[in-house]
């Protein structure tokens, strides 16, 4: 049922999508104690009577996590069927379709980036996919010929890579180490749209680069078809390996331990990640970087420049995760918490969330040509103000992990 | 080992120093007669917790002459168990942090205002570097003969790397570096004709890699002073799938794990005159230890300077050490090293795109350096912990002291007031010591000879289980704990390991303990 509601929400989901990195270590901590806070505090926006147990609070928080990753994977589904009917009749209106598909994939994921950084199922050392599934930058050379490289690529290399199926790519990654992640939402969304050399808008790959009738344009279409189906399949199977780790009734998954922990120990992971997705992650990798280099393409979705709704997505997802609501659910969440022990740093908790929400949003499109210009253009005061948002939230979840007593960063 | 004879512990507010019976602030002849006025049992003479240096429960004339030793400059770090230690390993930078994050934290003394250059710097440490030519034109130029695609990749989560647990599986945090005999006053090393300077066992589509390491080991037994087995691994390197021909006959191997990342600007900031004053290289002072700093080519300056980072000290600057393992490790040129190490056998390196000239431009470099310079030590733990303080005073009276120095105190580092006069315990002099054969690599770099290495800090070891999932030590990985790194010391470390594999079995382990907690 709940599922089924959710695949809904997937399919009309706004828009939004972006990548992440690979061996993030970035924390949050140390806030300055001469800084204060910006925002004046107002009122919670919603008031609940007290009393809500941590505990309740931690098991909410695997609840939405839960359905936010079935929403994921209702995406990518959706997402595989999409790339199934573009390989399979490749057309203008079917690689539309399949773009189209995954511009409706990406909000979900995104918003499930709450849970990284705490080397919890998405991103554990050993076990974690989430260099699988969202990695950026994308060697994009190591798959399929580029501006410079016409042959290269392992979809050019059918001598040494006869097969492309999603054992050759398991593989491959793992030929490469860190190398060469070649799978994911980028792969797929470069397999798509193709390099982004315009200035204006995002990729324009033919959707010929597919036709294998003999009329179709660059080399091997049938292998860049087979490779496109394969990222797509492995997508839905990296994000169920998570997923089944926040599912319930499982004695002997992440969720059980979780849920078993001393809620201090839970809470402490919960505001580390979101303490980290929004200073080390959000203003930091993924805009502050940007921003200070200008680099042109450093940026997350830059082939189909979808960068500044990813980032926003990311940005609803902290504050779903504060809130304590996905979708349909709405439970006992982190700021009830907060508001028991400090009302006011609740509310400008909240405040904040949703300015940091607002700012990124209003980053002008697309985010590589806003990133250029005078540092007083709109786009780059814009982008600062983003950045400044995120690093003040992140010191208002420093305080409210103290408010509360426990301590961010990961467990032993 | 000539130098200021002080054990400070700062940090508290009731600073003291042991050995300093009058409380003047610093060890004098006056101190040691008073320390052994205490042993004689007057009572004008010093309190049990300033001068009982061995930790045995009583000021007595062994601890006495220590004090007067110390007051000639002839002992320097005098560490008595019964004063409080200094939780702040690095001075005002430390941060209390013992998660797996405990290597990533910018120094606590960091202005609010610079963090997002300290953010930014770490995310391209993380970042990985793509073939080039690619659409993220900032991060493409990986190889094509590299190591690693990210910093991060060998120093994960800033910390340490390890060898391969199994012997087949791939490098991951380590490295090979290869040379052939002779003087290079520039590189330090002479590069092997056909491989250069090191072996990239990882290539770009299209490039062959150049070979495949491997360690394998021998089991070396042994035993402690009780009778008590211990067993050491010798490692064995072997080069697979040489792509490349034949090595040349008199090539130098040295295998080295990538080492955490905490601390490096407190070592950055130390002055000169500080480290050359404990240089001691003909051994005048008698003591069996000699350090002398390594001298390597600034390539900023254009002139030789008193080499501090990597694990023969071959390199001068955090910069230096930095671009360096962005062109050897990741195969990514900066404005220090144009050029990648293709070698004139290895055509389809050379002929490979770039991802521009240079590959990283000197603001990416600036960043990276920032956050580096920047990266916190983690704080002292338990340090009421009554074994660890135990096994300090034996850590001090086994003579560890006189290379892994406990106390210095930083200059001044242009630009970062936050690593700049600090006092600070990093168990280091940064000085070259000949570690005797079993430990020598047989690659001479700079003036560091093949059996000489850099005295490794010891500060935030303990926390590498708990960051990397490991306690592989050594220059190669080979300790599998600290009790193993210290039987492999020889040469000059002679005497102090010769200490430690004679002590009782309750001492090593109060040893280990205390360094577990550093």
């Amino acid at each position: 049922m709940l599922r089924k509601h959710l695949m809904v929400l997937a399919g009309v989901a706004v828009l939004t999508a972006g990548c992440g990195g690979g061996n993030d270590n970035l924390t949050f901590g140390n806030p300055d104690p001469t800084s204060t806070p910006t925002e004046t505090p107002t009122p919670a926006a919603t008031s609940t009577p007290t009393s809500v147990t941590a505990a309740a609070v931690v098991a909410n928080y695997a609840d939405i996590l839960y359905a936010n990753y079935n929403a994921a994977i209702a995406g990518a589904e959706a997402l595989h069927d999409a790339v199934d009917a573009f390989v399979e009749a490749p057309s203008q209106t079917t690689l539309d379709a399949a773009k189209a598909a995954w511009i409706a994939s990406r909000p979900a994921y995104q918003q499930s980036e709450f849970a990284r950084f705490y080397n919890g199922p998405i991103d554990d050392p050993e076990t974690g996919p989430e260099g699988l599934i969202n990695a950026w930058p994308l060697d994009e050379n190591y798959i399929d010929s580029v501006d410079g490289a016409p042959t290269s690529g392992i979809i050019n290399d059918p001598a040494n890579l006869p097969v492309i199926d999603e054992d050759t790519l398991a593989e491959a990654n793992e030929a490469g180490g860190e190398a060469n992640i070649a799978t994911g939402y980028h792969a797929i969304e470069f397999l798509l749209w193709g390099q982004d050399q315009s200035t204006t808008g995002p990729g324009n790959r033919p959707f010929t680069d597919y036709v294998t009738d003999g009329g179709g344009t660059a080399a091997n279409q049938e292998r860049r078809g087979e490779y496109l189906q394969a990222v797509a399949h492995l997508l839905i199977d990296h994000l169920q390996e998570v997923a089944d780790q926040w599912a319930p009734g499982n004695p002997n998954n992440y969720r059980a331990a979780f849920l078993a922990l001393d809620t201090d120990e839970a809470l402490g992971r919960i505001l580390t990640g979101l303490g980290t997705l929004s200073a080390g992650e959000l203003g930091g990798e993924r805009l502050s970087v940007a921003f200070e280099t200008r680099d042109q393409e450093d940026e997350h979705s830059c082939f189909s420049d979808n960068t500044r709704d990813d980032l926003a997505n990311d940005g609803v997802g902290i504050q779903n995760a504060y809130l304590g609501r996905y979708g349909a659910i709405d439970g006992p969440g982190i700021d009830e918490l907060v508001r028991q022990a400090d009302p006011a740093l609740d509310a400008t908790l909240q405040a904040q969330l949703a300015a940091s929400v607002a700012a990124l949003q209003a980053i002008p499109q697309p985010l590589d040509q806003a990133l250029q210009g005078a540092d007083d253009s709109p786009g780059r005061v814009a982008i600062q103000t983003a950045i400044t948002d995120l690093f003040t939230q992140a010191d208002s979840i420093s305080s409210a992990a103290e408010a509360l007593g426990v301590s961010t960063g990961t467990p032993e | 080992m000539l130098g200021a004879a002080v054990g400070v512990w700062t940090g508290s507010a009731s600073a003291q120093v042991c050995g300093d019976a009058d409380g003047s602030g610093s060890v004098t002849l006056t101190d040691g007669v008073r320390a052994l006025r205490a042993a004689a049992g007057l009572s004008d003479g010093c309190e049990t917790s300033t001068c009982d240096i061995d930790g045995s429960g009583s000021v007595g004339v062994s601890d006495g002459v220590r004090v007067l030793r110390a007051a000639a400059g002839l002992e320097p770090n005098l560490a008595c168990p019964g004063l409080t230690p200094d939780p702040l390993s690095g001075g005002a930078t430390t941060v209390f942090d013992t998660t797996v994050n405990a290597f990533g934290q910018a120094a606590a003394n960091q202005p609010f205002a610079e963090r997002p250059d300290f953010f930014t710097g770490n995310a391209l440490f993380n970042r990985n570097w793509v073939t080039a030519p690619s659409s993220t034109v900032g991060s493409d130029g990986l190889g094509p003969i590299f190591n690693a695609a990210s910093c991060s990749a060998c120093h994960f989560k800033d910390g340490r790397g390890r060898p391969p647990v199994p012997p087949e599986e791939a490098f991951e945090s380590l490295l090979v570096r290869l040379s052939v005999p002779g003087d290079n006053p520039i590189e330090g090393t002479v590069a092997e004709p056909n491989y250069g300077r090191q072996l990239g066992h990882r290539a770009v589509l299209g490039v062959a890699p150049e070979g495949r390491p491997r360690l394998d080991y021998d089991e070396r037994p042994g035993t402690y002073g009780d009778g008590m087995p211990f067993s050491l691994r010798a490692p064995r390197l072997t080069i697979d799938g040489l792509a490349y021909g034949p090595l040349a006959a008199e090539t130098l191997f040295s295998v080295r794990v990538a080492q955490q990342m905490i601390g490096l600007g407190l070592i950055a900031a130390i002055d000169e005159s500080t480290l050359v004053a404990r240089e001691d290289p003909g051994d005048a002072d008698g003591d069996g230890i000699s350090g002398r700093a390594n001298r390597v080519w600034d390539l900023r300056l254009g002139a030789p300077v008193i080499g501090r980072f990597g694990w023969k000290a071959n390199a001068p600057t955090i910069e230096q050490q930095g671009s360096g393992a962005f062109v050897g490790d990741i195969g990514i040129t900066s404005p220090l090293f144009l050029d990648q190490d293709c070698t004139s056998v290895e055509t389809a390196c050379a002929n490979a795109p770039n991802g521009g000239e240079p590959e990283v431009d000197q603001l990416k470099i600036d960043l990276v350096t920032f956050y580096v310079t920047l990266l916190a030590v983690p704080a002292r733990r338990a340090i009421d912990d009554p074994v660890a303080r135990h096994g300090e005073g034996l850590f001090v009276s086994a003579g560890c002291t006189g290379c892994h120095v406990s106390t210095l105190v930083t200059g001044e580092l242009p630009g970062f007031p936050a690593v700049s006069h600090q006092t600070i315990h990093p168990y280091t002099d940064v000085l070259l010591h000949d570690m005797g054969p079993d430990l020598a690599d047989g690659r001479p770099d700079f003036l560091a000879t093949g059996s000489e290495w850099r005295t490794p800090p010891l500060w935030g070891l303990g926390l590498v289980p708990t960051v990397n999932d490991h306690l592989f030590l050594l220059h190669d990985g080979r300790a599998r704990g600290f009790a193993e790194a210290i039987l492999w010391h020889g040469g000059e470390a002679t005497a102090a390991r010769e200490a430690f594999r004679t002590m009782s079995a309750e001492d090593r382990a109060a040893l280990v303990r205390f360094l577990e907690t550093l």
